[in-house]
């Protein structure tokens, strides 16, 4: 067993479309490489259409068309099963028992998630009950209110429909769900986009609490850089469908390299400072036809002549801390 | 001395909630006040978590919903007294909306310089060159229709649409726009550039900007006033900076406390979860009382009423009794 619980190698994507003998395709994931190790949170941070979504479909095996894998490898390393080498090319069945064992998810748009004319304990049977080995479904209640009392939730939900909850008690059920079976990767697709303060707050500390108990690794997803500040254990930022840092978070907050992420990390707007703060200029690259060389060179306040011929790869700069930039030392 | 341009007073919007006979109602705004001035223009930054009523606050004054008790006027006229068309019309050039979602706002088949134009027809039919107008209220917003001018919304940014979609709200030339989280759909790179457009609107047209809104950070970043929403009700409205560097009422610094301070060194925050929903809409009293800290007897039965404290106007018992 390594200390990598997820590699990627070189994955390449595309959306392919095919209408009246005009194909188009659209590059969305471009060359990324990048580990997840045991017992940590990984945040990925890039707007939108940046290929974040795309991304955790292809690491879950759940690609279809016209989302095709033109190169690269995914592979798991699970503690309880055989190493899956493979997700892209994986059966079915293979897939159906890592789900929500080893890999679960908590997804984007939690409010819409769970099933509206279900109780939220079909949900849980539906969602958890063939994963967990308690073939009776009594005892499967017990345990399902014993980890709920764990997460500090009453068991009267158990009882009542999504509508009766607000927005962040479904919050935490979701996170509940995904978490109940103790999988060793969980997916959070932008858990706390569309929250406000006070909840976005609890739902963080919450998954900080069940990642400290139970020592899995969360791939977190969110544009939201002040949430990564305080949950994440390493960031990546992706770009264009390219991954153009990543570091620690300290590494990322205090040293970033790359100029886009310090624009990210500059413009961020905070209680208490009230200089003035710029927008990037022009606009994120239209995937279908991307600037030639660095995707971000027409943005780059630093971009010179090489920049819009090639694209750099990433570089090593320090420990952990990689970047995909030609002029990184720079200012 | 300024004058008062809008007066929002003890205005009210209840809902129904249940059946008929065994239904009760609630107040998604309950009792609010406030002022905008003519000659001082400010943006104005209305804060609260969702199901507040900062929205349904919002479509009142827009003319939207009708309020179901107290007043708001515009320049001493009452909103539903305005009548006819011209009336409609004239209301309409004086206070404009920006939505949320840019990639809903605009209508996918026809190009955006369609709906500028439009805009411009509908408020100044007898002018012979309405591109002209369209031209310097995209020049406001850092566009121009030589860039948008022939495209569909799908071929836009959400930045980019946003900026139409504010340039639009502003061919009428309005004294207030209200926007509605106009940036929670807007990429964190291009989040700030709108955000700065208020000021710049504010400054160049005179325009009051009703910002509303969750996000504490850009609030602080941009606004001049602010009002803390907590359950239909101002819990505390004054100076920007002075309520979030230094927040009073329980619910405001809970809010303080727990916005994400975007730094690796934050500190933790503990916190006890609200109770089972459902109960809040019934309840009485002070409804933060079951969160509060702070809270006494007292609070559970009486509905604070406003309190003038220094810089800032509050509603708690804490500042009531004394």
């Amino acid at each position: 067993m390594s200390q990598n619980v997820l590699s990627v190698e070189q994955l390449n994507a595309v959306y392919r479309t095919e209408l009246y003998g005009i194909k188009r395709e659209v590059k969305v994931i471009n060359d990324i490489s990048l580990t997840l190790k045991r017992d940590e949170v990984f945040g990925i941070a890039g707007e939108s259409g940046s290929g974040k979504t795309t991304l955790i479909k292809l690491l879950s095996g759940t690609h279809r068309a016209p989302l095709t894998v033109l190169g690269g490898k995914v592979s798991y390393d699970f503690e309880d099963r055989d190493a899956c080498t493979d997700v892209l090319n994986c059966s079915r069945a293979d897939l159906d028992s890592i789900r929500w064992k080893n890999l679960s998810y908590v997804m984007q748009g939690s409010m819409n998630v769970l099933n509206p004319v279900r109780k939220i304990h079909k949900s849980f049977i539906d969602f958890a009950y063939r994963h967990m080995d308690i073939p009776d479904k009594d005892d499967f209640r017990e345990a399902v209110v014993t980890y709920l009392a764990k997460l500090r939730l009453p068991a009267e939900i158990l009882n009542s429909y999504p509508h009766e909850l607000s927005g962040g008690m479904r919050q935490r059920v979701i996170i509940a769900l995904a978490t109940i079976c103790n999988p060793d990767v969980i997916v959070a697709d932008e858990p706390t986009t569309a929250l406000d303060v006070v909840v976005q707050r609890e739902t963080l500390n919450l998954i900080r609490e069940i990642q400290g108990q139970q020592k899995n690794t969360v791939l977190l997803i969110t544009h939201d850089m002040a949430v990564h500040a305080n949950i994440a254990d390493r960031i990546g930022i992706m770009y264009a469908g390219r991954l153009v840092e990543e570091g620690k978070t300290r590494d990322i907050f205090y040293n970033p390299s790359h100029p886009y992420t310090q624009h990210l990390i500059g413009s961020l707007p905070r209680i208490g400072d009230s200089s003035h703060k710029e927008g990037l200029k022009g606009n994120p690259p239209n995937l279908a036809s991307p600037p030639t060389g660095c995707p971000f060179h027409p943005r780059c306040p630093r971009a010179k002549k090489e920049c819009s011929e090639r694209n750099p790869a990433m570089e090593m700069i320090g420990d952990e801390h990689r970047v995909a930039c030609y002029y990184h030392g720079a200012k | 001395m300024s004058q008062v341009q809008l007066s929002v007073k003890n205005a009210v919007k209840e809902y129904r909630l249940g059946g008929l006979i065994s239904g009760t109602t609630f107040r998604a705004v309950n009792e609010v006040n406030f002022e905008l001035y003519t000659g001082k223009p400010e943006v104005f930054s209305i804060i609260g978590e969702s199901g507040s009523g900062k929205t349904t606050l919002s479509r009142m004054i827009l003319r939207l919903i009708k309020n179901d008790g107290g007043t708001i006027e515009l320049d001493g006229k009452d909103l539903n007294r305005i009548k006819g068309r011209k009336g409609e019309m004239d209301f309409m050039s004086r206070v404009q909306p920006i939505f949320q979602n840019p990639f809903e706002t605009f209508n996918p088949l026809s190009r955006v310089d369609r709906y500028l134009l439009d805009t411009a027809q509908h408020f100044f039919p007898d002018d012979p060159d309405p591109e002209k107008r369209v031209e310097e209220a995209l020049e406001a917003v850092g566009l121009s229709l030589e860039e948008i001018g022939k495209r569909y919304p799908h071929e836009l940014s959400g930045g980019q649409l946003q900026r139409t979609s504010i340039a639009r709200a502003i061919i009428p030339k309005p004294e207030i726009l209200i926007a509605d989280e106009p940036v929670s759909m807007i990429d964190a790179s291009l989040r700030m550039s709108i955000v700065n457009l208020f000021s710049s609107l504010k400054e160049r047209f005179d325009t009051s900007i009703i910002y509303i809104t969750h996000d504490l950070a850009t609030a602080y970043y941009v606004s001049d006033r602010i009002a803390i929403m907590h359950r239909g009700i101002f819990v505390e409205q004054g100076p920007a900076r002075g309520i979030l560097e230094n927040p009073r009422h329980p619910y405001t610094k809970l809010l303080v406390r727990a916005a994400l301070d975007p730094s690796p060194d934050a500190e933790d925050f503990d916190y006890k979860p609200s109770r089972f929903e459902g109960e809040e809409f019934t309840a009485k009293g002070c409804l933060f009382a079951d969160r509060c800290e702070e809270a006494g007897n007292e609070c559970f039965h009486v509905l604070p009423c406003e309190v003038e404290l220094e810089d800032r106007i509050i509603r708690c018992l804490k500042y009531n009794i004394k």
